[in-house]
């Protein structure tokens, strides 16, 4: 990913910023700017809550380059609680214990790197919701 | 509007191919294809190709191959659509030849991918991908299949084993063409023992990394009237699409664009599944065989697997699949994939299929898929006479 390619995505990656459909209401992650459900322009920006649960996962033995160094890692579909999905890594967890419907939420975490002097992209990766125990 | 033939077929064997680049694989099928059709000159080449800028740092195909196939000067261009290339191909040769602006249309689609390893063709084939949202979160092409597969185990109750017969059957095919890169008799037990690569996918629920190449020679179909070949006319060709990435899908587990492109296709050819001998379907993974039967009305949503346990994908079952050994055992050449689906559909139809024969068959069905499922062709090929 080049360092422009990565300063375009940085509403996205830092803070899951879509958009909403005027027209209808939809809620859109990633942005698309005409609305997948009735084709209107839809470039209003809207964040989402970071919250959602598993919808599938698994793990990356064998990674693409760039991802080498985080082999073996784990990926999942997560289903927003607003109802878009997202292709994102897990992270805080061990893979046994993901399973599928999963409460997650949204972390920054380093996503790869392109070795010792490259870029280093930052972006969204899930880990279980915390559970808070009340003191 | 003219009706379409294919006059000629050649393939090279799907292999690693060390003694030989990407020009030469093309060559050694566009001439089988032109000595099977006893063509020497064509109007325009078609060439279906993927990643030849990414694993050999050649782009500019069409030129590159029309010359050194000593066809220089002849209209000439590369087609890409991810892995469906090869058929997106022979699409624009069909369109060329029906519309009435060529008579004689060379298609090839060639593959080089053995010259790199691992981690750099992974991140090659992962260009399917939306790179934004889905390769620059480090998921491949296999992690792709395996969030579809676990999901639809989830959704539907079926275990790890009962995808076996998609394995078994294409590969029991598959010992029988000279041309497979795999003469491997798979069982259902050495299916439970294949090492994972990216869980629920294992090893045989995967096509490999190889080089290839396929040709079809296309013309008006009185042209394949004067030849000895059994008559083989495109009764329909078809593309759809949907969203690149699966996570933009309205369901991830229905393939919308194998459903546009197969409706379009029945459509076309006036056909509906009942009338459909055999299917050389994308099994790319063993999941994408079992949506793909879903989409193309072969099963309900949910039952191809339960098609595949029942027996009905082998030779003799209700719709044979694979039956040169598929994309898992004859190999997945990615851009040559589409080509080398239609030339075995040829060979069934002129019942050139020797062992693998599907007895009676008039009629065949190739569909080739780009990506997870975002562009997919459809060609259905009927016997005249
Ligand atoms: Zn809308």
């Amino acid at each position: 990913m080049t360092l422009a390619g990565t300063w375009r995505l940085r509403h996205q990656r830092y803070q899951l910023q879509g958009e909403v459909c005027e027209k209808c209401g939809s809620l859109i992650f990633p942005p698309r700017d005409v609305c997948p459900e009735c084709e209107a322009p839809a470039k209003t920006p809207y964040t989402f809550s970071g919250r959602g649960e598993v919808y599938s996962y698994t793990t990356v033995y064998h990674p693409p380059a760039g991802f080498e160094e985080d082999a073996p890692y784990t990926v999942a579909l997560v289903r927003l609680e607003e109802g878009p999905m997202v292709t994102a890594q897990l992270t805080d967890v061990d893979a046994e214990q993901v399973e599928i419907g999963m409460p997650v939420e949204m972390v920054t975490r380093r996503i790869s790197a392109e070795g010792e002097e490259g870029i280093i992209t930052y972006g969204y990766k899930f880990r279980p919701v915390l559970r808070r125990t009340r003191g | 509007m003219r009706d379409v033939a294919i006059i000629g077929i050649g393939q090279t064997k799907v292999g690693e191919h060390w003694d030989l680049g990407l020009r030469h694989l093309a060559l050694e099928a566009l001439q089988a294809a032109m000595k099977d059709a006893g063509v020497e000159r064509a109007d325009a080449l078609y060439v279906g190709n993927m990643l030849s800028g990414e694993l050999t740092g050649q782009e500019h195909l069409g030129a590159l191959i029309a010359d050194f196939a000593g066809l220089r000067g002849i209209e000439a261009v590369k087609i890409e659509a991810a892995c469906g290339s090869g058929a997106a191909a022979v699409r624009m040769g069909y369109i060329a030849v029906a519309g009435g602006l060529a008579d004689v249309v060379l298609v090839v689609g060639v593959e080089k991918m053995t010259d790199y390893l691992g981690p750099r063709v992974t991140a090659a084939l992962a260009m399917a991908a939306d790179a934004d949202y889905e390769a620059s979160q480090g998921v491949s092409f296999v992690a792709l299949n395996a969030l579809l597969m676990r999901r639809y185990m989830h959704e539907f109750g079926y275990r790890k084993e009962d995808f076996a017969p998609f394995a078994v059957n294409a590969h029991a095919n598959g010992m029988n063409n000279p041309n497979a890169m795999f003469h491997l008799k798979v069982t259902p037990e050495s299916y439970a023992r294949a090492p994972m690569i990216a869980d629920p996918v294992n090893l045989l629920d995967s096509s490999p990394v190889c080089d290839g190449a396929a040709a079809v020679v296309l013309a008006p179909i009185e042209w394949a009237r004067q030849l000895d070949h059994p008559v083989v006319r495109i009764a329909a060709s078809a593309i759809g699409t949907d969203a690149l990435a699966i996570h933009d899908r309205r369901d991830p587990l229905t393939l919308e664009g194998a459903a546009l492109s197969a409706h379009r296709a029945y459509q076309q050819a006036g056909l509906g599944p009942k009338e459909i001998d055999l299917f050389e379907l994308h099994d790319a993974f063993s999941i994408m065989a079992a949506l793909s039967l879903e989409a193309a009305g072969f099963a309900e949503k949910g039952k191809g697997v339960r098609l595949a346990l029942d027996g009905e994908i082998t030779l003799h079952g209700r719709i044979p699949i694979a039956t040169m050994g598929g994309l898992k055992a004859r190999g997945h050449p990615v851009g040559a994939t589409g080509v080398y689906q239609i030339v075995e559909v040829v060979q069934q139809l002129r019942g050139e299929a020797g062992d693998n024969q599907v007895p009676d068959a008039r009629i065949g069905m190739a569909q080739n898929i780009g990506g997870s499922g975002a562009t997919v062709i459809t060609h259905i090929l009927e016997r005249v006479g």
